[in-house]
């Protein structure tokens, strides 16, 4: 078996990153936000990226989904994805739930999630991951019929996972996923990413302000400062050094 | 210039409608006021439906970019030189049984073909390179097509063909030929309905319906309506938003086209001036709906369609731009949302 399966480009070792990003810069107009930045996220890990207000945290996140333009080196599943229109960074396997949640406020819960699903075309694989969606999510279920706007913030952000996750994705970028949402449904967002997407073998980088938790669910994390990693660990070193505590866990 | 002048003034001659007439026919107390009323709603109507069409052009463009696409009615003129053409090529000056229908049909798909295509390159060209520039860059590129589009109907009817006159003026309006006759199809008391009147409701209510079902149910219009509403959002779901919105162009250019045939062929003349005044009736009637949703510019090309009419009927012609224009005043004044659109954009 490994002596076949050595020959194809999948199997390049088990310690491939499935996303490595090398030297990621990006301005806006004159500010230069990241001085260059390295991420290596390894299949089926949670790993988590810090940092204060301002940091660069969703910026890079932006650049990863070619949203943001910027320089440096991005590789997603051994293919590099630096040159690519952001649909396509989809169409790879790499999705982002971004900031805000950017759901579509005026399409029913329903059509959300079927854009989720925008670049399949298997009608009946699609029926059965929205059922899945609404397993994981049973809110969403009862809401299915309403418009997305009139959701609550909690809801719209288990829409927007649940949307990300209709494209059956490799990997999955969460950006501040508790960000303005009441702490019970936070936990219960938290507990469904650790518990089932991990369990499920998923791999996610998760942009959090709420370091504690973060850092709590987390493999390995990225202390980030000003568009620089500072810092690297995993996630049970860096909730006890002395430096990440003072300044991100109060 | 001087020949300009003088087809503004034909122009305006023929705004002087068959509807006007009805007017001073009842201001002479030759029809009875309640056919009167009838049969300026009839062709109110049906012009109404026609300014819906074009609308929709309009309200859908500025739904997925926020752009109100001025060069949107002399596309519509455009397409009517189009279909002139074609029929001057086929060299048919009357329509009847199925031969008829064939070439109707073919004229209406061409043209609707033509301005989809058409529109869509515009966009390509003139609008998608400022994507990025501000509202302001984009409106007035709109502004600049529209000119070359303008220009391009001028130059267009000087070609030497029977259609153009030979091309002896390019700038006089051209006659339309009466493909469809304005015979009366039906008749109830004194009111009457023609066989263009028919026309109009049997090209526009379809396409209407299939609109709605495209926006409504279709994978390509929740696309369009999920890139109106979050861009950045859409992209990120893996949908290529700049081939949606020029999806959105080639589909309202192309009722456009639809709604010039049956505007040609209701109104028998046409002219490179005549997208300006298309243009601002469903500009205004997409204002009146609420810009941006599509209910809102049937609903307001409707309305329009109507009042022109009555204003024709029972005011006089000279004064339907007065009243279209403050009306459009006091929606902007009062209701600058429209009719059906939103009070306020919801925050995501």
């Amino acid at each position: 078996m490994t002596i076949a399966s050595s020959t194809t480009a999948q199997a390049i070792g088990p310690r491939t990153p499935l996303l490595r990003v090398h030297g990621l810069k990006c301005s806006y107009g004159q500010a230069q936000v990241l001085h260059g930045i390295d991420i290596e996220v390894f299949p089926g890990e949670i790993v988590s990226m810090i940092g204060a207000n301002g940091a660069g945290k969703s910026t890079a996140l932006m650049c990863v989904s070619r949203i943001n333009r910027s320089s440096g080196t991005i590789e997603f599943d051994g293919a590099s994805i630096a040159a690519l229109p952001p649909e396509q960074v989809v169409r790879r396997g790499l999705v982002q739930v971004p900031e805000g949640r950017r759901i579509f406020p005026r399409l029913t819960v329903r059509e959300n999630l079927e854009m989720g699903a925008f670049i399949r075309s298997d009608k009946d694989g699609i029926e059965s991951d929205l059922e899945r969606t609404f397993n994981l999510f049973p809110i969403l279920k009862d809401r299915a019929l309403q418009q997305g706007g009139t959701l609550s913030g909690g809801e719209q952000q288990m829409l927007a996972i649940g949307r990300a996750l209709m494209s059956r994705p490799k990997m999955l970028m969460m950006d501040e996923p508790s960000m303005g949402i009441a702490p019970i449904l936070v936990a219960k967002i938290f507990d469904t990413v650790k518990n089932v997407l991990c369990a499920q073998g998923m791999t996610i980088l998760l942009v959090e302000q709420n370091a504690n938790a973060a850092l709590r669910m987390s493999d390995r994390a990225y202390v980030l400062e000003t568009g620089n990693i500072v810092l690297t660990g995993t996630g049970q070193d860096l909730l006890r050094d002395p430096r990440v505590r003072a300044a991100y866990l109060g | 210039m001087q020949r300009t002048v003088a087809a503004a003034e034909f122009l305006a001659a023929s705004a002087l409608s068959q509807a006007d007439a009805v007017g001073a026919f009842a201001r002479d107390g030759l029809l009875s006021s309640q056919e009167v009323f009838t049969q300026q709603l009839v062709t109110g109507l049906s012009n109404g439906m026609i300014i819906a069409l074009i609308a929709i052009g309009y309200t859908m463009v500025y739904g997925i970019i926020e752009l109100i696409n001025f060069a949107h009615g002399d596309l519509c003129m455009l397409g009517a030189y189009f279909a002139l053409t074609v029929v001057g090529a086929l060299g048919v000056d009357h329509w009847v049984g199925a031969g008829g229908l064939m070439g109707l049909v073919m004229v209406l798909v061409g043209t609707a073909a033509f301005c989809g295509s058409l529109n869509w390159s515009i966009n390509r060209l003139a609008y998608r390179p400022l994507r990025k520039a501000s509202k302001l860059s984009l409106l007035v590129s709109a502004i600049g097509a529209s000119f070359i589009l303008v220009n391009l109907g001028l130059f267009w009817g000087g070609l030497p063909m029977d259609v153009f006159a030979n091309g002896t003026s390019s700038a006089a309006p051209k006659a339309f030929p009466a493909l469809v006759s304005a015979a009366p199809a039906a008749q109830i008391g004194d009111v009457i309905y023609s066989r263009t009147d028919l026309l109009v409701l049997c090209v526009t209510l379809p396409l209407m319906v299939a609109l709605t079902y495209l926006v409504r149910f279709t994978k390509l219009g929740k696309a369009m309506r999920a890139v109106a509403q979050n861009p950045t959002g859409a992209s990120l779901m893996g949908i290529d938003v700049e081939r949606v919105i020029g999806a959105t162009f080639f589909i309202g250019g192309s009722l456009g086209g639809f709604a010039t045939v049956v505007y040609s062929l209701y109104n028998q003349t046409v002219s490179f001036q005549m997208g300006y005044r298309m243009g601002m009736d469903a500009f205004i009637a997409a204002v009146l709906g609420g810009i941006g949703n599509l209910p809102g510019a049937v609903l307001g090309g409707i309305l329009i369609g109507v009042i022109r009419s009555m204003s024709d009927g029972y005011l006089e012609a000279r004064w339907t731009n007065t009243v279209v224009f403050g009306i459009l005043i006091l929606i902007l004044v009062f209701r600058p949302s429209g009719l059906l659109g939103a009070k306020l954009r919801e925050k995501v």
